[in-house]
């Protein structure tokens, strides 16, 4: 009977990513996912083989209230990080689940000796979780700033991750024999060593793409353990969700032209002595050519203009200047200017930051376009306004052979009549790559805080 | 023959995931993430069944006779069960209810527009 209720359940939990197709079912979708859940823990708690409910009350009560108050008090902003906190907890509670079927298999119904093919799936299970556990930690402590977002990286680095993988398979064939205690705890321990290491290394940039493939090593954390103690409804939700994260860190990838292993192995290495050549050489004699203007200017063209694109990046989200651009927008419409903004797949910290910041300023989605959907009308707009985004919209990508972006699709800011650059330095992006986009005769640059200048463009166009 | 059934099951699930996955909004990538967190947490049927149990019950009593298994390893085991039903709670709750204030969000707009 039980089998038949966890069956209900994965089905509902594949509604519920199938509702996320669209803004008007995703909502009956996230509906769904509850009930699919509920339907799985309340099944569970029936199991026979569940005898006391001291600990599960407990638990279910302590970890609800936790999750409701964190979730509705976080603010929207700080989204990246709370999701990547999420996906620390699920690799911890995959290890948590490992090492209870470890002391108990009696637990999950399995009574004599574990079975090899078990204990290789326990063991990867609770090695992916370690990894997602400390991976997820460190994304964290970049996301919310504790850890400086600038590249760790020492000389053996990649010699001493690829000692640790090693290391684990080993460790992982000698438990799969010995099935002895310390063994497991050193993989784990060493899995989680790993975790630390292989996310230390990635920048701010990349972030996009470690969100979404911890999001999949979650999944397929989930989807080992589900294989261990034999559970058709952990192990389809584990693929789903391994395959989601899959997906979304291929677009993520694709939306900055480098493959997967490029981003593991830190391009951002890479882009360290494109910076120091362009100290030596290049732009800084350019840097005379910059057109500077003031907010008071830019309220102007704007409101000259026709049709308006906006170009928002991490910088907005940082400066939380949505809510002013959303007002910026009002009156650029009363006054029949067409306004629209163009999103680019990696712009920000996570897939679709940009996406939910632009809906919570109550933004009209239909107003909000992704690359493809827009790129070729930058050519006949008047005005595009880049909002602390600086690597999306670099020509380089385009045409410089030698730059770490080349070949990386990006918004054809360049072809718009006028761009306003509001940026907070003259510094390059996080890549680190110089923008010549700077230093053409038909962009102005606003230097500021992406909300401050904002507030200052609104005011002056109110005038 | 039970690992290829179940490895059945996994695979046929990546596909099914492959295919729904792919027909998501972009503008929805965050939601989607939120969500699948939550719904991976769904390990906590691990959880409630390591902390559930309890070494003396009867229809259980297979395992009582079991040498391997102390009685120390069955607390153990209960304890990371708890554990994992405490995290794993946090973040299906956390999940949906993010998820939920998010996708609000997306359709406070089309109520709006209309």
């Amino acid at each position: 009977m039980y089998a038949y209720l966890y069956l209900i359940s994965a089905i509902l939990f594949i509604l519920s990513l199938r509702g996320l197709s669209s803004a008007k079912s995703s909502q009956i979708g996230n509906m769904l996912g509850m009930f699919g859940m509920g339907i799985a823990i309340i099944t569970t708690i029936c199991l026979p083989s569940v005898m006391t409910y001291k600990f599960i009350i407990i638990g279910l009560a302590l970890g609800g209230v936790v999750g409701y108050l964190i979730a509705k008090r976080v603010n929207m902003t700080d989204l990246p990080q709370l999701i990547a906190a999420f996906h620390s907890l699920v690799g911890l509670a995959a290890v948590c689940v490992a090492l209870s079927a470890f002391y108990n298999p009696g637990s999950f119904g399995i009574f004599n000796l574990i079975p090899k093919v078990s204990l290789v799936e326990m063991s990867l299970g609770a090695a992916i979780g370690a990894i997602t556990l400390a991976g997820s930690i460190v994304a964290f402590g970049k996301l919310s700033g504790f850890i400086k977002g600038k590249t760790l990286l020492f000389k053996f680095q990649h010699k001493l991750n690829l000692i640790i993988g090693i290391v684990l398979v080993l460790l992982i064939i000698l438990f799969i024999k010995s099935q002895s205690e310390t063994i497991f705890i050193t993989t784990i321990i060493f899995s989680v060593i790993l975790g630390f290491f292989l996310i230390m290394p990635i920048g701010g940039a990349d972030m996009p793409v470690i969100v979404s493939m911890l999001n999949s090593y979650s999944g397929w954390a989930a989807a080992g353990i589900g294989l261990t103690i034999q559970n058709d409804l952990l192990i389809i939700t584990g693929a789903l969700v391994g395959t989601s994260g899959a997906i979304l860190s291929h677009i993520m990838c694709k939306g900055m032209n480098r493959s997967l292993i490029n981003v593991m192995i830190g391009g951002l290495g890479e882009s360290a002595t494109i910076e120091t050549t362009f100290e030596t050489g290049g732009p800084k004699s350019h840097i005379g050519n910059v057109k500077l203007c003031s907010p008071e200017d830019a309220a102007f063209i704007i409101k000259n203009a026709e049709t308006v694109v906006i170009v928002p990046g991490y910088g907005m989200a940082v400066s939380q200047a949505q809510h002013v651009i959303k007002q910026i927008t009002d009156i650029c419409k009363a006054d029949g200017i067409k306004t629209r903004f163009a999103i680019h797949p990696v712009a920000g910290r996570m897939p679709g930051h940009m996406n939910v910041l632009l809906a919570e300023a109550n933004i009209d989605y239909d107003d909000v376009l992704e690359i493809d959907e827009i790129n070729h009308d930058f050519a006949n707009t008047d005005v595009a306004i880049v909002v602390g985004a600086n690597d999306i919209t670099n020509p380089a990508a385009k045409n410089d052979p030698t730059s770490p972006i080349y070949g990386m699709p990006i918004l054809d800011v360049e072809k718009a009549r006028t761009v306003l650059f509001v940026k907070r330095s003259l510094g390059s992006g996080y890549a680190g790559i110089d923008n010549s986009l700077f230093y053409k005769s038909n962009t102005m640059m606003i230097l500021g805080d992406a909300k401050t200048v904002s507030e200052n463009i609104l005011r002056a166009m109110k005038e | 023959m039970t690992f290829i059934y179940y490895l059945t099951v996994f695979i046929l699930a990546s596909f099914v995931g492959y295919y729904v996955v792919s027909k998501v909004t972009p503008a929805l990538h965050s939601p989607l993430m939120s969500v699948t967190n939550a719904i991976s947490s769904v390990i906590i049927i691990g959880g409630i069944l390591a902390s559930g149990f309890a070494s003396n019950s009867s229809t259980w009593g297979l395992v009582a006779n079991d040498g391997i298994l102390a009685s120390g390893s069955v607390l153990t085991s209960s304890i990371w069960g708890f554990i994992a039903v405490v995290l794993t709670a946090i973040n299906i709750v956390g999940g949906f209810v993010i998820t939920q204030r998010m996708l609000a969000m997306f359709s406070t707009n089309k109520k709006n527009k209309e």
